[in-house]
């Protein structure tokens, strides 16, 4: 059996303007819109179209989180992967702990491709995937922009700072997606019917063997510094003169 | 006391200046002994510019045919042995970094952390979160190896009047075959550079077409400017995707930002906010853009910039 693998995370919406608590304890969740990682919809559609080209015979999605991202992983199979996994966890788990947890259902489901998101709009952290390409000794082809496979090969153009880098790696290998891999298809509703009866296994985090102990401690959180305040100019010689004014034109 | 290994980024002959910010980022810990390494085939240029970075003790060389295209999967066993005689592994959040320091810290298994723009101690560090929206202060354990990318738009590139010396190492890691690099094909132009460039035009969807997009160019000429992009000016294809500034591009700090035809979304002003001045120019006077810009026009692109470049030639 051909297998894909895709790591997905529920986050709060990229739409949301996300607002810092006052007492600086972190961010205001309460009734905030929660998603699918926007690049991890775009991990999961690289996956189903291989599928779809005859390159895969099953997509599965897996998610660490809470118990209530049951929702999300719904999504993910209205989308169209076959099955999911859920690593029930409450609270925040580091990028290497998550890494750790991936390779068990690595071990468990022995896929020979492994799409992650980039990054998770949340921590931005952009770790996951090269670590776990790291703990399973696999290649890593990171902010991917086209996937091609062969057998035993996927060649991948990533976006670099420099351009366009072209990758070749062997199979078994971690991909991470970037923006311009592909646009994700919407979900349809009688999709939405059909994913409630695909199978949806929930796995204890503490079955898995890993550690879930933060290494890293969160003392504060506080929103960016402002801006000052700026002017509107009405024509394009009082914008220059203002520029003059700045020293930001000679 | 806290030992600094910074990860030199380079094309094999020219240090990148993401390099000497990373430096900065590690002398902003008191009383840090900097060191920097460079994987190269032939790192001796590369080692030689790097030692003139100022606050940094001591260079390594390591040499080895496989570092020729700097691969996360080659470069990271190599770190990983240094590692073992530092306290920190800093690398700069440009994509050479953020490919490979994760690479590291699972080798040696370390917690990273990302895009750190400020130093409070050896142990505290702040970075942004939310796509810059909230800034948290992270602390780790003391006798915690912590491996970090460093938000280069947050520091000034260390000065050139240093003098470290070069050591050149052996690494014998063994090292993967499985990745093998087969081409980069890059836009390069004699423009500025946009990581680097003192002023940039960015341009947005607004544009409507590669063909227009040309008026961003000519503008950016004009002012001896590097260009940008937004995210929707690069998926339609009328900009290339190294162009993009924001969260998933790249993070700058120019002096002068023009933005034209930009909406200004979150996701954009996070690639901005460090910028001295920002221009917006945009037709809808409630454009998100006019809450960040220090100088705001609302007009019509098509109209606004000939005319602004016909003045800036007067
Ligand atoms: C996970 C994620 C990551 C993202 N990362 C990035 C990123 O790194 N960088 C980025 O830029 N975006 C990013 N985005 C996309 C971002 O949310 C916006 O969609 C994007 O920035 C919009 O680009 P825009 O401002 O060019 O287009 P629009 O939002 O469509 O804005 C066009 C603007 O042009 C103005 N306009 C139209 N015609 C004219 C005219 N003739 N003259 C003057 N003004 C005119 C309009 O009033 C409007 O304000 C990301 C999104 C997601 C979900
Ligand atoms: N809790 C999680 N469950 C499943 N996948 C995850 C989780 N966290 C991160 N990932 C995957 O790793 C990618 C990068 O995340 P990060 O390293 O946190 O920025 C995400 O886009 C996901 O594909």
């Amino acid at each position: 059996m051909k297998r894909i693998l895709v790591g997905v995370k529920r986050v709060i919406d990229f739409n949301v303007r996300v607002k810092v608590k006052p007492d600086g304890s972190g961010i205001v969740t309460d009734g905030v819109k929660l998603s699918l990682n926007p690049f991890d919809e775009i991990a999961l559609e690289e996956a189903l179209r291989i599928k779809e080209r005859g390159g895969a015979d099953e997509v599965v999605v897996a998610t660490i989180g809470p118990a209530d991202c049951q929702q999300q992983l719904r999504t993910a199979l209205a989308m169209g992967a076959d099955r999911a996994l859920h690593v029930v966890h409450e609270g925040t788990i580091e990028p290497l702990a998550g890494a750790r947890v991936l390779l068990k259902l690595i071990d468990k489901e022995q896929p020979f491709l492994v799409i992650l998101g980039k990054q998770a709009i949340d921590d931005d952290n952009n770790q996951t995937g090269q670590m776990l390409a790291a703990l399973w000794q696999r290649p890593q082809a990171t902010f991917a922009s086209k996937v091609e496979l062969t057998d035993s090969t996927a060649r991948v153009t990533r976006e670099v700072d420099a351009g366009l880098e072209t990758l070749e790696v062997d199979l078994p290998a971690v991909v991470t997606a970037d923006l311009r891999l592909n646009e994700p298809r919407y979900v349809k509703l009688p999709d939405i019917m059909k994913a409630k009866k695909k199978p949806l296994e929930s796995l204890p985090f503490a079955d898995l063997g890993v550690s879930a102990a933060a290494r890293v401690k969160m003392v504060r959180t506080e929103p960016p510094a402002q801006r000052q305040k700026g002017i509107m100019v009405k024509d394009t010689q009082e914008l220059i003169a203002a520029l003059r004014k700045r020293g930001a034109l000679q | 006391m806290s030992r600094v290994l910074v990860i030199a980024e380079h094309d094999g002959t020219r240090l990148n200046a993401s390099t000497g910010k990373c430096v900065s980022c590690a002398a902003a810990i008191p009383g840090a002994e900097i060191t920097v390494a460079v994987f190269a085939v032939n790192g001796a240029a590369v080692a030689a510019e790097a030692a003139r970075l100022a606050g940094v003790a001591r260079v390594v060389q390591v040499d080895r045919a496989e570092n020729e295209h700097a691969l996360a999967a080659v470069l990271a066993p190599q770190i990983a042995q240094l590692a073992a005689s530092h306290t920190h592994v800093f690398g700069p959040s440009t994509t050479f970094g953020k490919d490979l320091m994760p690479r590291v810290a699972a080798l040696i298994d370390a917690p990273q952390l990302s895009d750190i723009m400020a130093v409070d101690s050896a142990t505290r560090f702040r970075r942004p979160t939310y796509a810059g929206n909230a800034i948290v202060t992270v602390e780790v354990d003391a006798g915690t190896k912590v491996v970090a990318t460093v938000r280069t738009a947050s520091f000034e590139a260390a000065a050139t009047t240093g003098a470290a010396a070069i050591e050149k190492v052996a690494a014998d890691a063994t090292l993967p075959t499985h990745t093998r690099f087969v081409g980069i094909a890059s836009a390069r132009s004699d423009r500025p550079d946009l990581q680097s460039a003192s002023r940039v035009v960015s341009g947005g969807r607004a544009l409507g077409s590669a063909d227009n997009f040309k008026l961003i160019y000519s503008l950016a000429d004009r002012l001896g400017a590097a260009v940008g992009a937004s995210r929707a000016a690069v998926d339609a294809g009328f900009a290339a995707s190294d162009l993009q500034v924001g969260q998933t591009g790249k993070i700058i700090a120019p002096e002068l930002y023009v933005a034209i035809g930009i909406s200004g979304a979150i996701q954009h002003v996070t690639g901005i906010k460090d910028a001295r001045t920002i221009v917006a120019i945009n037709k809808d006077p409630e454009a998100p853009i006019f809450e960040v810009a220090d100088i705001g026009l609302v007009g019509d692109l098509f109209t606004v910039v000939p005319e602004l470049e016909k003045l800036l030639t007067a």
